[in-house]
């Protein structure tokens, strides 16, 4: 120890760096520790929603073994539960939403990053946020007032033409009702169109310019640039855009129910009502007890799968893409 | 930081001086949860009541099985469901039930051509065309009791709610009674496995689908009915008159339902005997200990309902629901004086 630090000044450099890094690593690890447990709240959080809706349907779910994926008998009154109505609503809802969506928000995005002139981009970007903004109780309204009357007039029509093909005519063969499994496809589809258009738009932006410029050099027109270029060098991040749709498709509640139609019969039309995972939950919560609770339970333990094998099956599509990307 | 919020902090003193009732020093608050379909009625008594007692009532509309489990777990002064409970369950829990309002069922229907009032049904028809069974507008049974009226040869659209509701219930409970085939089939309950037909949720929902989807049937509750002009029909009762739904004929099921031999008010008034009773007449029960741990709170909750019963006539007829008949009522103070510790 030095008797007058003054007289001794190269020692404090050192003396007070130490500290000042010890403390620096101090918080690094604080910081660490910090962000990890953020990342873990997320993952607690699917745990413990999983886990808490399995056991709260593990009476349905454990009770009558595979009779409860397998059924499509749902009655309250005798206590016999099969969940395959919903389910089945659910993936054909969000089907007919995305094979409307996407290739209506790739247009959109397409028009707006190549086509658009400039000064009608930020209207029409705008346009889309503030589509993404409308509450989906709204689109049930709109649905129902609006749109249900509409499809109950066009639908004469799409029997008498579409309806007459003779595998997809069964799809199209029904009474005009104006809702459906249709009808809520083409309200899911307008309701996820922001979502998916605007991720395409803020990718499409990121492609290099030399690249596409390239590409105009040597001749080709605009959809031969998007095709080739544009589409192949943001494809991971344009489907992650389409399954985040999906996964608002998959899970929307209000404005399904409003159009669906709540039947938990099964059938092929399109233009019959049918039911969906969430819209049944929305419908008979409040008044369910008992094993008509567990059974509503169990089904947003089955939306958990059915998402869940949703990503499973886009990482594996992604995956694939990739390795024939390698090989050519 | 506090400073500078003056405006914030003052927001947050009422709130909080709401929340835990700082606002009236002497005035109890009570609490329920149950049924929405007496909220309105609820709500609009509970801010006459508060102006004349100075008691609150906070009562929360989350639905008649919400109402009974906060009840049974002890988190309410009362609850309230659309369907009574049993005997046994009363027994177990120690709890005591009575009737709350009474407000009607309607078959509504659009069809072209045919005015509000001029259809008229009976159970076992209502029941077949809910079952599937009658199919067409002019199916010989709707003709039978519709002499003189042109019915079209269009397929009928069902139309019945897709979330569990007590109009459900006490619509299922009418046509169970009434047909057998109903209930052997589909029986009765909130929600039920319907055999035919498209589900709206809520009354606004069947509404909608009744207006949108012509030549269709569903059922609402009356109030909403008479609110948004539907098109209802009239009923053959089990006294075998024609009766239309109002509030003399919803009063007259209550006067005539056997409550005499209804423990605890357990009975269902659909299909009541009265010469003038509509068939599809619904209560909801007000559900309380019978032994509460807050007796005084329970005292409040009786006086809240005498007010009800009496001074609260006007509002329940106004937003068309149908005050108890006075014998009910009286039955209802004895059965307070007797079975429950005040």
């Amino acid at each position: 120890m030095p008797l007058n630090p003054a007289l001794d000044p190269p020692a404090t450099p050192p003396s007070s760096s130490a500290p000042h890094q010890r403390a620096d690593a101090r918080h690094d690890a604080w910081f660490r520790y910090l962000v990890r447990a953020c990342a873990l709240l997320v993952l607690a959080a699917l745990v413990g929603a999983m886990l808490s809706t399995l056991w709260g349907g593990r009476e349905v779910l454990f009770g009558d073994g595979l009779h409860f994926l397998t059924s499509s008998d749902w009655d309250p009154v005798n206590n016999i539960y099969g969940a395959w109505a919903p389910i089945y609503g659910t993936l054909v809802t969000s089907l007919i939403a995305l094979l409307l969506a996407v290739p209506a928000s790739f247009g959109i995005a397409l028009f707006l990053t190549e086509i658009a002139p400039p000064w009608l981009r930020g209207p029409v970007s705008t346009a889309i946020e503030l589509l993404a903004s409308i509450p989906s109780i709204i689109y049930g309204m709109w649905g129902l007032f609006v749109f249900v009357p509409f499809m109950a007039s066009i639908e004469p029509a799409l029997s008498a033409t579409l309806g007459r093909i003779p595998v997809v005519g069964a799809l199209f063969d029904g009474p005009p009702l104006g809702l459906g499994l249709l009808t809520a496809g083409i309200v899911l589809s307008i309701m996820i169109l922001p979502f998916i258009s605007s991720v395409m738009r803020e990718v499409f932006q990121t492609v290099p310019a030399r690249l596409k410029e390239s590409a105009y050099a040597l001749g080709s027109t605009t959809w031969e640039v998007v095709w080739h270029i544009v589409l192949p060098y943001t494809r991971t991040a344009v489907i992650g855009g389409i399954f985040l749709g999906l996964g608002r498709a998959l899970g929307e509640t209000m404005a399904v129910t409003f159009v669906l139609g709540s039947s938990y019969d099964l059938t092929t039309s399109l233009l019959m009502p049918g039911t969906t995972i969430s819209s049944s939950i929305a419908n008979e919560f409040n008044e369910a007890v008992g094993l008509h609770r567990s059974a509503l339970i169990a089904l947003g333990f089955l939306l958990f799968v059915v998402t869940f094998i949703v990503l499973l099956i886009a990482r594996l599509m992604l995956r694939r893409l990739a390795l024939r990307e390698g090989r050519s | 930081m506090l400073i500078h919020y003056p405006h914030k902090l003052r927001t947050l003193a009422i709130a909080a001086a709401c929340a835990f009732g700082i606002g009236s020093a002497h005035a109890a608050d009570i609490t329920g949860a149950g049924s929405s379909f007496v909220y309105p009625v609820i709500s609009k008594w509970a801010a006459n009541y508060a102006e004349s007692s100075g008691n609150r009532v906070n009562y929360q509309s989350i639905g008649s099985g919400g109402g009974i489990a906060q009840i049974k777990a002890g988190t309410v002064d009362f609850g309230a469901s659309d369907a009574p409970l049993d005997e046994a369950t009363l027994k177990k829990f120690g709890l005591g039930q009575f009737p709350i309002v009474i407000g009607g069922i309607v078959p509504a229907f659009n069809v072209p051509g045919i005015e509000p009032g001029k259809l008229v049904l009976d159970g076992p028809t209502l029941a077949n065309i809910f079952l599937g069974k009658i199919k067409h507008w002019n199916d010989p049974a709707i003709v039978a009791l519709n002499p003189g009226l042109k019915l079209p040869g269009k397929k009928i659209t069902v139309v019945h709610r897709s979330d569990g509701s007590g109009t459900s219930f006490n619509f299922t409970n009418y046509l169970s009674k009434t047909s057998p085939d109903w209930k052997s089939k589909v029986g009765e309950g909130t929600a039920v496995k319907w055999p035919v037909g498209i589900g709206g949720k809520g009354n606004e929902g069947v509404a909608a689908y009744i207006k949108q989807l012509g030549y269709s049937i569903g059922y609402v509750e009356y109030a909403y009915a008479v609110q948004n002009k539907l098109g209802y029909t009239r009923l053959k009762n089990a006294a075998g008159n024609v009766v239309a739904p109002e509030a003399a004929t919803f009063q007259a099921a209550a006067a005539t339902a056997d409550w005499a031999h209804a423990q605890d008010f357990n009975l269902i008034m659909t299909n009541a005997s009265g010469e003038k009773a509509w068939p599809i007449t619904a209560t909801t029960w007000s559900i309380l200990y019978k032994q509460p741990k807050n007796a005084e709170h329970t005292k409040v909750t009786f006086d809240f309902f005498r007010y009800a019963y009496t001074q609260g006539k006007d509002a329940a007829t106004k937003l068309d629901y149908v005050p108890l008949p006075d014998t009910l009522v009286q039955k209802i103070e004895t059965y307070w004086k007797d079975d429950f510790k005040q």
